[in-house]
């Protein structure tokens, strides 16, 4: 298995910009600390998120990722975009007539809160799907000192996804050359039925995968990590401090002056 | 409006609680680890990143429950201390939620203290004390068995998303007042179908590698008289 090929997933753009160029491990890093500043920062201070938007528009510039992409992708946060259009119908406390609608203060601010963060919060995990494959996300983890066994069960999961995949799609062949016709709802009972032999024989397939690999030497870790290739410099750490660096200071002020 | 896809996104929490809930995740988590590197041999280590693509793949089916705008998912913490044990069984649901996170930007990353509290170590905790009472006051027949699985990865979603509410009733950024019980309410009701779906794929699952495989389920591992296990020959398991 072509190992850097096969683990690219549906939301990874190949190019090869500044950004995808970076160590995975700066990367988490970023994301991770822009997502807190985020969080951190009172929803009362609208300039902030302007701020953070500014900075997810110019790291998606220089990711060559296009907005439509990102916007399209950004969709799966639907779910809680209703649930903030609730708020102001259903929080207690102060109310004000907006239009003819009798709404809660701290339910439209509620609303607002949950919408800005979180529409920030997955851009940035977007930015990050976006220029990083998983192979190289989980090289990243365990460069972040991630226990073993996490890594472990990560790639592991990542490599039978595949395995698991497969499989569903060989049983559902089969069954279509027996004569059934899944299609819609129907297909689901077939489905159902089938799911405790999907996984077994996804099970039985990985581990032949997993036994021929400690047969090749496999100990548990990606052999990346142990040759210790390809970590991050201090150049590169520095060169991406700067959008965490940039959000930390624009909550710091949001803070203060809040 | 429930449309809470069990993955806090960013800002629903409020940041303190999120803080301590992370901090608590972190404590729980380094347990399963050192607990999870005893149980993790050369049999459950394919296994485990199995259950966990497992997992990955069934958290992608959203079930739509009476209209669209209400859905969730399973979660797959019965499955999980089922199959691999408690330890490595919410590690295995927590790798999910973190690459989700990561990768999907499903669930906030600073709220992912929450939802691994919430999916990974209560669900998973609810679901394995059931499975540990529940295997020993029912027969150890496959309907037992199939009971067992049902009704722990059923009780397990609905415990899980209670979770979701003593959160919300401690950090919610918006005050809901007596909304709040209503959220309970239908969280708690929305869950339990999801759990009658979560369950019957939990027990399908878990009774037909008990019937083929025995030896791959950690739950049954302490219960049999030992039969001697099967253990794969390299290059060829059939």
């Amino acid at each position: 298995m072509a190992v850097g090929a096969g683990h690219a997933h549906v939301l990874y753009r190949e190019s090869s910009s500044p950004v995808h160029r970076l160590p995975p491990e700066v990367k988490i890093v970023a994301m991770v600390v822009f997502t807190v500043a985020v969080v951190a920062t009172p929803r009362e201070a609208f300039w902030a998120f302007g701020g953070y938007a500014l900075l997810v528009v110019v790291v998606a510039t220089l990711a060559r990722v296009g907005p439509r992409w990102l916007l399209s992708r950004a969709l799966i946060e639907l779910p809680f975009v209703l649930f903030a259009v609730a708020l102001p119908f259903l929080g207690a406390g102060e109310r004000i007539t907006v239009a003819g609608l009798h709404l809660s203060v701290d339910g439209l601010f509620g609303s607002w809160n949950i919408l800005a963060k979180g529409t920030l919060g997955v851009l940035a995990s977007l930015l990050l799907a976006a220029t990083t494959t998983t192979r190289d996300l989980i090289l990243g983890l365990d460069r972040l000192r991630c226990p073993h066994v996490l890594t472990q069960i990560a790639s592991f999961m990542l490599r039978y996804l595949d395995v698991l995949v497969g499989e569903a799609r060989r049983m559902r062949v089969a069954r279509i050359s027996r004569g059934d016709d899944p299609r819609f709802l129907w297909q689901l009972r077939g489905f159902a039925a089938g799911i405790g032999a999907l996984f077994l024989r996804a099970f039985e397939r990985g581990e032949r995968v997993y036994l021929a690999m400690l047969s090749r030497g496999y100990s548990g870790r990606m052999p990346a990590v142990w040759q210790g290739a390809g970590a991050a410099t201090a150049g590169q750490w520095l060169v991406a401090a700067t959008v965490p660096v940039l959000a930390a200071s624009i909550a710091a002020t949001a803070l203060v002056l809040g | 409006m429930e449309t809470l896809a069990m993955h806090i996104s960013n800002g629903i929490i409020n940041g303190p609680v999120a803080a301590i809930f992370a901090a608590l995740a972190l404590a729980t988590l380094t347990v399963c680890v050192l607990r999870g590197r005893r149980d993790l041999d050369d049999r459950l280590a394919p296994m485990a990143g199995l259950v966990a693509a497992f997992i990955f793949a069934v958290q992608m089916l959203n079930f739509p429950i009476f209209t669209a705008g209400v859905s969730g998912h399973l979660l797959g913490g019965a499955l999980a201390a089922m199959l691999v044990g408690p330890w490595v069984g919410a590690l295995c649901v927590s790798v999910v939620l973190v690459v989700q996170a990561l990768v999907f930007g499903d669930g906030g990353v600073a709220m992912l203290g929450l939802n691994i509290t919430n999916m990974a170590l209560v669900g998973t905790a609810a679901a394995y004390l059931l499975i540990a009472l529940l295997l020993r006051v029912l027969p150890r027949t496959p309907a037992g068995l199939a009971i067992t699985a049902f009704v722990s990865a059923m009780l397990s979603v609905v415990v899980a998303s209670q979770g979701f509410v003593v959160q919300y009733w401690l950090g919610g950024t918006t005050d809901l007042g007596s909304n709040l019980a209503g959220l309970a309410g239908t969280m708690a009701g929305a869950h339990l179908l999801i759990g009658i779906g979560e369950g019957l794929i939990t027990a399908t699952t878990v009774v037909t590698v008990a019937k083929v495989r025995p030896d791959l389920v950690y739950a049954l591992r302490g219960l049999r008289p030992a039969a001697a296990p099967t253990v794969p020959a390299v290059g060829g398991v059939r």
